[in-house]
């Protein structure tokens, strides 16, 4: 396990953090349970990062929630679903010229206190895109065995495609920087199990990957959003999204900048 | 049976469906959402062509005398799934038109009074 002494390499990396403009996007659909204490969290590991809170269609009091405890709060109309929401913060990071953007789930699974790990290879400038994986290092990561193989079988699988030793393309404790917000912001994935096919996206438009150890808690509130025979249909979706991407080209050109 | 001619010509025929298809795709035409359901109508008549025995067998279970006849009636349901799926997403899109449209009204109106405030 990588301690936060280790991934900061230098003081001059500490002063590098502190000049990039930071921005943790929450997508939240009903987490009115979890929300306060999540941005709480963000808030208290790094008072600098700005919380995004984008509200995909929430029936409850999730957005009055985020607002009150001092989140910025971006509702959508309608629900878009977790690959929209995420997208719609990118677009927020890009508009508004952050250097860095987490996603970082509402649902409390994701622990604030390993953002310097997250953050470590951006700053460094050896990734654009970084990965929380729970499966390297110190592994405590509790869940059914059918939606760990199930994991496990997509990184095979993407690991392959992209040419790069993958653990966990499914997490979706991941960090992007400024070349990666540009990208994404234009061409982001839909729908569930986004995570495996923007890795792939990533990959094909020549953003840089790595993966760093975390730990993943349990959630706090609510259920998983995914019942098993969605689960199915979004994986049909993302093997043939996967396959059919090994033979496009990104959408875009990567802007330098 | 099938005669060998039929099978032959709606194997051709699913094989250019699936390619366009995935053409379609590749040129991100079409999403994949929206290609899942041509891709399993391709699947399926390729596979009851390619496997006459299958399709004869299927036949007799539905007491379809003909082979050839089943094909097109498998065939025929499928694309109706593809035109009832297609139901469902203009509904939600008429929708969320709607929705949008009415957002757009209520922010301009904001837009214009905090204009006049200023």
């Amino acid at each position: 396990m990588a301690t936060p002494a280790d991934t900061i390499r230098s003081s001059s990396d500490v002063v590098k953090l502190t000049s990039l403009r930071r921005l943790a996007i929450v997508p939240a659909l009903n987490e009115a349970g979890s929300i306060e204490s999540v941005i709480r969290d963000i808030r208290a590991e790094d008072p600098d990062f700005e919380v995004l809170v984008v509200d995909d269609g929430s029936s409850d009091s999730t957005a009055a929630l985020a607002d009150a405890a001092g989140a910025l709060v971006v509702r959508l109309p309608f629900n878009l679903g977790i690959g929209g929401a995420v997208q719609s913060g990118l677009q927020f990071a890009r508009e508004h010229g952050f250097d860095i953007a987490v996603q970082i789930d509402a649902d409390g699974q994701h622990d604030p206190s390993q953002l310097p790990q997250l953050l470590a290879p951006l700053i460094t400038g050896e990734a654009d895109v970084v990965v929380g994986s729970r499966f390297l290092g110190e592994r405590n990561y509790k869940a059914p065995l059918v939606r760990r193989i199930g994991i496990r079988v997509f990184a095979g699988i993407v690991s392959a495609l992209v040419g790069q030793p993958l653990t966990d393309t499914s997490s979706s404790f991941r960090a992007f920087g400024r070349r990666a917000i540009a990208y994404f912001a234009r061409d982001y994935p839909h729908g569930f199990v986004e995570t495996v096919e923007a890795t792939v996206i990533a990959a094909r438009c020549g953003l840089r990957l790595k993966e760093v150890p975390v730990v993943m808690r349990q959630r706090l509130m609510g259920q998983s959003s995914l019942t098993l025979p969605l689960s199915i249909y979004y994986s049909i979706k993302v093997l043939v999204a996967v396959f059919v991407g090994i033979f496009r080209r990104g959408a875009y050109e990567l802007k330098e900048d | 049976m099938t005669p060998f001619r039929v099978s032959i010509f709606a194997a051709i025929a699913a094989l250019i469906l699936l390619a366009i298809v995935f053409e379609l795709m590749r040129s991100r035409r079409l999403q994949e959402r929206y290609a899942l359901l041509w891709l399993l109508t391709g699947l399926v008549v390729f596979v009851f062509a390619a496997w006459r025995s299958l399709l004869g067998w299927a036949a007799d279970a539905v007491g379809i005398a003909y082979p050839p006849s089943a094909l097109f009636v498998f065939a025929s349901f499928f694309i109706l799934l593809v035109l009832l799926h297609y139901s469902t997403v203009i509904s939600r899109l008429s929708e969320q038109n709607t929705v949008l449209a009415q957002r757009l009204a209520l922010l301009e109106h904001e837009l214009e009074r905090v204009r006049a405030t200023d």
